[in-house]
């Protein structure tokens, strides 16, 4: 029995390396001083994807909403075994929040009638851990979140076990299902020689358009296009072309993408600087100890 | 998130020192397979991205997932079941598995077998790093050449059915040579090869010491001639395990517990023939074991690596009378040393590959594109013998060499770290015991000098060594082509004195005349990284006259190392031709005195 798995991935900075630059001065975060990378639960998820087509056979298609250059992992995922990817990107997108966000998701799921549905459990920049429960309330499905391990798939039932903090719990389900995977679930596989070797040509039609202007600067428009259409006419015969869909193509109400779909509003963002050394020695006496409890008191770190 | 493709500056910048298009180009036969092969390169220019690409994914899954596991491999080992099968550690079948996802494991195959058609130089970069992170796993990640001589040798129908699986990850292999009195000498093999009526082969007999014996497919030297003693009685065959392939023990071991080393007993076991009787040693298994001498010398240049770094490390952040120890000159100096031989081993073990992967090139050209005018293809065949007889020179050096630097190199790890070295909270200790295998298996360091010297004596060093001077060397060595030209004249001098005193004084000062070559040799290559057209920034450490970050050109650095290496090196090279030039020969005539008798129980 073969599945169709949609992976649903984000590209984001990676914030496990912090450098001196990447706070802006009103406390947010420099985005262009971080490297982007494959948000690092999203790889479980594909994974754990990957792992169902080896095992049962289908399909793997990876969808990921941002801009233009969130193609990079779209690429990454191609050479590390999907089948298919969409990079749904439209400028009416942005500012979205986790609900207008995963409003847009759910119109592109909604194209590709999946069997099971992956997330990652949460974004490293956001860490909301929402979109994936959200997408599942919005399309309907079934949701598993936390998931850990995948123990059956048979007859379309899914026996999964999911993390609860203190322990697991297995549940069982039928298909469709939306997974939501932890860091947990499996060690993620690196790209694939071939696949590399094959799909490190692929390109959605704004990367060839992009390209086709970087090579033409002084050519006209109606050339440029020319050229762009012929070659993404080239690359989808090879099957090396990225697919893009905007919100025009997902037939999304517009009211609720973007700015005017999320009600999230920032209320304050605080820079906390810690302006202390990060550590201090205590001496093991009596005293040091009394010193330090008393500290923790005043600062109210304890009570 | 670690890389152990791009943490490494030096195999970086030699990956663009080194022409790989012209070997992209020759291996791909003119980028013909583009064709046919979606994935196959369509010009130099992509080739070599693909060959940068798949290192960068191998760097990530050895430092990443492989390396974190090593240690666990290493308490772990393998266990003999009670029906015979083996059963790995758990991470040496986690990492296969994600090496095959990878598929990295028909390397150097043809692209119509599943194949990346990767050179030769290409795949000892990636044993390099696979070696790095677990030097047990080298041992089936470099055992590629078993799929490479059933491609190189068997029949049509074999290959078919053996290397798509090779390449897929699915199967690994084992080369079943040794028996409990054939190991160095395979020539005096007993185990048997039979026919019955029908013409199907059987082999019965015991196989000892055999690397990952409890493989999926297994290459046999065998004699097939009963009447016919040596090597020319010996075929190749292949098998596969079954009811009649009984593992019989597992070898408990100093060093790569993750590698199984099995006992083998053959019961009448249903094999097939690879290519023509009696070829089995010379030329299949003497191909394959070159193959694989390269390989145990990117095992080495993988372990000392590994051991290095851990040294560099702690050195600098260990402290005693009051500074860290790398200040100290005898710790410093050891570092320096470590690093240098590594950068030396390095220079030698991927100039051997591309020499590899011209001698076939070559040979390929000679024998499926022959040019028509008889001119061409004369220079061809010249071209194709001369790298060939190149190869043979420097695959002895490589592996010598290497496994004997990457013993120093552990050794010396240790004692950087002293106590701590010894215990087993660090690796070192693993490393040093997974580096001593290298000096012995494949040919000992001492066959590998039997092999090489006859090359450095024949001439063949001497015309290799006049390709490396006719290079173009950058100004900053101009000096130390000087002293290496003295060199190439005290090795000419030693070479004659020994041709007039025969092969026995050949083979006994055999190792002083191969250290020459090889020294000379790695100046050469030294000096002419420091020449390179590359621009590469790399890192130095901070210090007391160096900011932290400050970067200084690669070919500045190159030049340091040229120059130390050199320089250190001519009074040695200077000491051995005059040890060779005495002309003593007590080890002939005084051994029975000087090592007293054999003493009873």
């Amino acid at each position: 029995m073969a599945y169709h798995c949609v992976v649903l991935a984000k590209q984001v900075p990676d914030t496990q390396r912090i450098t001196g630059q990447v706070m802006n001065d009103d406390g947010t975060v420099n985005r262009s001083a971080l490297p982007a990378i494959f948000n690092p639960e999203d790889l479980n998820a594909l994974e754990l994807a990957l792992q169902i087509k080896d095992r049962f056979g289908g399909r793997v298609t990876v969808v990921t909403m941002g801009l233009p250059g969130a193609t990079r992992i779209l690429r990454d995922s191609l050479y590390r075994g999907a089948d298919d990817a969409i990079l749904v990107t439209d400028r009416r997108c942005a500012a979205s929040d986790t609900l207008a966000t995963s409003y847009i998701l759910s119109r592109a799921v909604k194209k590709l009638e999946a069997d099971i549905v992956l997330c990652g459990r949460q974004a490293i920049d956001g860490d909301t851990a929402q979109v994936g429960p959200q997408l599942a309330e919005k399309l309907d499905l079934t949701q598993i979140t936390y998931v850990e391990a995948l123990e059956e798939l048979e007859d379309r039932q899914i026996t999964v076990r999911r993390n609860i903090g203190n322990g697991w719990q297995q549940v069982k389900t039928s298909l469709p299902v939306l997974l939501t995977v932890t860091g947990e679930a499996n060690a993620p596989r690196v790209a694939a020689a071939k696949q590399l070797m094959k799909q490190k040509k692929a390109r959605t039609r704004l990367e060839v358009a992009q390209e086709i202007q970087e090579i033409n600067p002084d050519a006209v428009e109606a050339e440029r296009e020319e050229l762009t259409a012929s070659r993404c006419a080239t690359l989808e015969s090879q099957d090396l072309l990225i697919k893009h869909w905007d919100l025009d193509d997902l037939e999304a109400d517009l009211t609720w993408c973007g700015r005017n779909g999320s009600p999230t509003k920032v209320h304050r963002i605080q820079s906390v600087v810690l302006a202390a050394k990060e550590s201090k020695d205590v001496e093991p006496t009596e005293e040091g100890i009394t010193d330090m409890i008393h500290e923790l008191i005043q600062d109210k770190i304890i009570a | 998130m670690g890389n152990f493709y791009k943490d490494n500056d030096d195999i970086r910048f030699l990956f663009r020192h080194i022409d790989q298009g012209q070997l992209a180009s020759m291996i791909e036969e003119g980028f013909r397979f583009a064709e046919e092969f979606d994935y196959a390169p369509a010009n130099a220019e992509e080739a070599v991205q693909n060959y940068d690409l798949v290192l960068d994914a191998l760097g990530e899954l050895s430092a990443d997932f492989i390396a974190p596991r090593a240690e666990d491999v290493d308490r772990e080992g393998n266990t003999l079941n009670e029906d015979g099968s083996v059963t790995r550690a758990k991470g040496m079948t986690e990492a296969l598995e994600k090496l095959a996802q990878a598929e990295v494991m028909g390397f150097t195959l043809p692209h119509r077998f599943g194949g990346l058609n990767f050179p030769n130089l290409m795949y000892s970069m990636a044993t390099e790093m696979i070696s790095r992170a677990d030097a047990s796993l080298m041992n089936v990640f470099g055992l590629q050449g078993i799929a490479e001589t059933i491609d190189a040798f068997a029949s049509e129908e074999i290959k078919q059915e053996y290397l798509p699986p090779f390449a897929a990850g699915k199967v690994t292999g084992a080369m079943v040579l040794t028996e409990p009195d054939a190991g160095s000498d395979l020539q005096v093999i007993k185990l048997k090869a039979f026919q019955d009526d029908k013409g199907n082969w059987f082999l019965n007999g015991v196989k000892r010491f055999i690397t990952n014996g409890c493989g999926d497919v297994l290459l046999v030297l065998s004699r097939s001639e009963p009447d016919r003693a040596g090597g020319l009685g010996l075929s190749l065959f292949v098998c596969e395990p079954g009811p009649t392939v009984h593992i019989r023990r597992l070898e408990d071991k100093l060093g790569i517990h993750g590698s199984p080393t099995c006992e083998i007993f053959f019961d009448n076991t249903p094999c097939k023939l690879i290519g023509e009787r009696k070829r089995g040693l010379a030329p299949y298994v003497a191909t394959l074991m070159n193959g694989a001498r390269i390989g145990i010398a990117a095992q080495s240049m993988g372990i000392a690596e590994a051991a290095y770094r851990i040294a560099r490390d702690y050195a600098a952040s260990r402290e005693q009378f009051g500074v860290a120890i790398e200040k100290l000159p005898a710790v410093r100096d050891m570092l320096i040393d470590m690093k240098i031989a590594l950068e030396a081993g390095r220079a030698l073990l991927y100039d051997t590959s591309r020499v590899v992967d011209l001698a076939v090139g070559y040979n390929r050209q000679v024998e499926s594109n022959p040019p028509e005018d008889k001119a061409e293809l004369k220079a061809l065949k010249n071209k194709a013998r001369a790298y060939k007889r190149y190869a043979g020179l420097l695959t002895p050096m490589s592996k010598y060499f290497c496994s004997e630097m990457c013993n120093a190199v552990a050794y010396d790890a240790i004692q950087v770290l002293g106590g701590s070295g010894y215990m087993r909270d660090y690796a070192s200790e693993r490393h040093a015991r997974d580096a001593r295998i290298t000096t012995i298996y494949e040919g000992t360091s001492q066959l590998q000098v039997v092999a090489a010297v006859r090359g450095v004596c024949s001439g063949t060093a001497e015309k290799y060594l006049a390709d490396l001077v006719a290079l173009q060397y950058a100004p900053e060595v101009k000096d130390l082509l000087e002293t290496l030209a003295e060199g190439r004249e005290l090795l000419r001098g030693a070479i004659e004195f020994t041709k007039e005193r025969g092969n026995d004084y050949m083979d006994l000062y055999g190792r002083a005349l191969t250290d020459i070559a090889m020294d000379l040799i790695m100046g050469y290559l030294l000096c002419g990284q420091a020449s390179s057209k590359v621009q590469m920034d790399v890192a130095v450490a901070p210090g007391a006259n160096k900011d932290n970050g400050e970067t200084i050109p690669m070919t500045q650095r190159k030049a340091m190392i040229a120059r130390r290496f050199v320089e250190k090196n001519a009074p040695k090279i200077k000491a051995l031709t005059d040890l060779i030039r005495q002309g003593d020969k007590s080890t002939f005539s005084d051994y029975d005195a000087l090592v007293g008798p054999v003493q009873e129980a």
